[in-house]
């Protein structure tokens, strides 16, 4: 056992700490503001090389392995959860399930320029009827010769509209449920199929979800991926890793929080002395603290399992539980450490606490994820 | 980063953890039941080496490292919270400060003694008005000649009345505060020293917890610890060390607990299925299980760290508080689920919930714990 970074995971962290500190931080506030998705920035991660890290060389990729990129992410969401959550849903949702499952051919046209950041990558999989419940799903794609085409809508779609390339799961079978469901990778532009509604969301507002809708929408054959009926398989392995992602985003805007409330306990004074003098205060700061270590152990640990080829499913959904609870925890505290000012936006902290609501939810539920562990815990 | 036990160290948690499993687990619940001191059983873990496990091997010991050390508390815990704390005391607070802090002399002395399961060890640090405020101990040694003459007395001494060699901290200069203290080896036999009756406690039956008395008792120059004054920067050193084991101990009773909750809902039916069919009971066991899971690698990364001679006190801190939180949240959520059955002796529950409680406790509060940690935020 050895809990110490190795140095090329070192040297990530320290690359995208002083990315995020220098490039990514001084907007997050305005992007926050405006609703703003910014294409620079996402320039920016992959002309670092943040844009395919998981993914081999001969893909664009820099050849690394998960927990170099749930470092990277970690570090992006503690200055900024939307840039997190635009990085782990291009990677873990839209560039791994091409990189597991997509024909060499598929893997040329999309992981490659994914890898290197000239496209975006997004997934869609919820549709207004059916979040957790996938079987419940209504888009189809009927084959038409060298074609599907695929009818339905998808909604909370992250990096929708930005995305030049998605990973889309509709109903070949509807019969079949679960095993009527087949993945596509869908195109920008392509005809039928085009961006609906933008939502407006309470938190990680700088990350454009969008309503994607397919009218007719023809896709061609080579761009199903995987087999006939094998989607929702592939769309619940992605899940697995995507949610180390998540936990990843979590623990980044929990470490934020932590930081900028401790500082501000030891500067802010009240009756006589700094607010970090009073054990209330301490008991906090160290409750806040212990939960972040526990959460980013999970996290690596999980990262590590799947990145040393051992099962990982248990400990991502672990991962992404405690993380995202201890997010919400700890940026709620935080605000309550920073007093009427953490209530106020000149601070970031209420932008962390709103961030971090969505961990609990997307990517699999809190709720779900409990299901998942003890499905784990009682067959074991 | 790697998150695999080395090939040794799987050697070593394995050999404990049949051992625990086989030998001590049937008899804890009649260690539970009759308070009495499991002497047999702490024989025969001498004899496999497991009374020295990380002592070197110039010493009797086994050499192992810190890792397969805590480990090990955290398998024989899972069987015997009891047992835990016999050998964490014995170990971390017992043998540690007489490897660390003792002479040649002294080691050769003591510790293939201790390594061997042959002496059992105990620490004496607490009196009944210094619990975590350690300065103000009360117990005194003065110096006369070649020996020191002790009076005072020390609670809650865990081995208390079992231990051949005890150490113990009093104070030889009542103006320095806690640079005043000392620490010394008391043996058993010492003129003037004498056990207490046993203290009778919630939980971790059998583990000989006592006071101790000290009238003029003559302990030896040959047997001061380290130098005068140094007795409360000795103990401070050994609390890191002494943390994660008790971590360790929490994190086998919460184990303990979690496995026994998801046994029990597995075979207990109510309204026609089995408990484990109920999302409330669902819930309740991935909680359970989450927080098992994010104790055990806190413990294991304070170890590890411990164990590479590297800075840890905020690690050991954090791991302490957590894993013991966790073990008491656990041990309670399982005796729920066990209903009624839970809250008899007919299920182990009840024990580690019992058991559970002085983890939060000893070994610095976790309120002490807390204030620790706050003093390491920047780090």
């Amino acid at each position: 056992m050895d809990f110490l970074l190795d140095r090329e995971h070192e040297q990530i962290r320290q690359l995208v700490r002083d990315f995020a500190n220098n490039e990514v931080a001084p907007g997050a506030a305005q992007r926050d503001e405006e609703e703003h998705f910014d294409e620079a920035v996402f320039k920016k991660m992959a002309e670092l090389g943040l844009t395919g890290i998981p993914w081999p060389e001969e893909y664009g990729g820099a050849g690394m392995d998960y927990l170099a990129y749930v470092i990277a992410v970690e570090e992006l969401s503690r200055v900024c959860a939307s840039t997190g959550v635009a990085l782990s849903a291009h990677t873990s949702l839209a560039g791994w399930p091409i990189f597991k499952f997509g024909t060499e051919e598929q893997k040329q046209k999309y992981l490659t320029p994914m890898a290197e950041g000239r496209w975006i990558g997004a997934y869609g999989l919820t549709e207004p009827g059916s979040g957790s419940d996938a079987a419940g799903m209504r888009t189809t794609a009927v084959r038409d010769g060298d074609d599907y085409i695929l009818n339905g809508s998808k909604v909370f779609i992250t990096n929708g509209g930005a995305a030049q390339v998605y990973v889309v799961f509709a109903m070949t079978n509807p019969e079949q449920k679960t095993r009527g469901i087949s993945a596509f990778i869908l195109e920008q532009g392509m005809p039928g199929f085009s961006i609906g509604k933008k939502e407006k969301k309470m938190g990680i507002r700088a990350s454009t979800t969008v309503e994607l809708v397919f009218e007719d929408c023809r896709v061609p054959a080579a761009n199903r991926l995987g087999d006939e009926g094998f989607g929702f398989k592939i769309a619940m392995m992605t899940l697995d890793g995507g949610r180390n992602g998540i936990a990843a985003q979590a623990l980044g805007i929990a470490q934020g929080a932590f930081e900028l409330a401790r500082d501000y306990a030891k500067e802010r004074k009240q009756f006589g002395q700094s607010i970090a003098g009073q054990q209330a205060i301490q008991f906090k700061l160290a409750d806040m603290a212990t939960k972040i270590e526990a959460a980013r152990l999970l996290t690596y640990q999980a990262a590590w399992l799947e990145s040393t080829g051992h099962p990982y499913g248990q400990a991502s959904a672990m991962s992404k539980v405690f993380a995202s609870d201890t997010a919400m925890q700890v940026t709620t505290e935080a605000v309550q450490v920073f007093g009427g000012y953490g209530y106020i936006r000149d601070y970031p902290v209420e932008r962390m606490m709103r961030d971090a609501k969505i961990t609990q939810i997307y990517e699999g539920t809190n709720e779900i994820q409990r299901m998942v562990i003890a499905r784990y815990v009682l067959n074991d | 980063m790697d998150f695999e036990r080395n090939e040794e160290q799987r050697q070593i948690h394995q050999m404990v953890r049949d051992f625990a499993r086989e030998q001590i687990l049937p008899l804890a619940s009649g260690i539970d039941a009759t308070d009495e001191f499991p002497g047999e059983l702490i024989r025969k873990m001498g004899e496999l080496g497991i009374m020295g496990l990380p002592i070197p091997e110039e010493y009797g010991g086994v050499g192992a490292d810190f890792v397969s050390y805590i480990s090990a508390l955290e398998e024989i815990s899972y069987a015997s919270a009891s047992v835990g704390v016999i050998l964490a005391v014995h170990t971390s607070v017992g043998t540690f400060p007489i490897l660390y802090f003792g002479t040649e002399e002294q080691k050769q002395r003591f510790i293939p003694k201790l390594a061997s399961g042959e002496y059992l060890g105990a620490f004496a640090l607490t009196e009944a008005n210094a619990g975590s405020d350690a300065a103000s101990l009360q117990t005194q040694a003065v110096r006369d000649k070649d020996t020191y003459i002790l009076n005072g007395s020390k609670v809650f001494i865990t081995n208390g009345t079992e231990a051949d060699v005890y150490c113990v901290f009093a104070k030889t200069n009542l103006e320095r505060g806690n640079r005043g203290i000392t620490a010394f080896l008391v043996e058993r036999d010492t003129p003037g020293f004498r056990v207490g009756k046993k203290q009778e406690k919630m939980g971790l039956h059998g583990s000989a917890t006592s006071e101790l008395w000290f009238e003029d008792a003559r302990v030896p120059l040959a047997n001061r610890l380290g130098e005068e004054g140094q007795g409360f920067s000795i103990a401070m050193r050994l609390l890191d060390g002494g943390r994660v084991g008790i971590a360790a101990q929490a994190l086998g009773i919460a184990k303990a607990a979690l496995d026994a909750a998801a046994n029990y809902v597995r075979v207990r039916k109510q309204f026609g299925q089995e408990l484990m069919q109920f999302q409330g009971v669902q819930f309740m066991l991935a909680d359970m299980a989450t927080k098992v899971e994010a104790a055990h690698w806190l413990v294991y990364h304070a170890a590890s760290l411990r164990g590479q001679g590297k800075p840890c006190t905020k690690e050991a801190s954090m791991a302490k508080v957590f894993a013991t939180d966790t073990a008491m949240h656990v041990a309670t959520d399982a005796v729920q689920l066990h209903g009624g059955y839970g809250y008899t002796k007919e299920f182990a529950v009840e024990r580690f919930m019992r058991d559970a409680k002085v983890t939060q406790i000893y070994e610095g509060t976790n309120q002490i714990q807390r204030i620790v940690i706050a003093r390491h935020l920047d780090s």
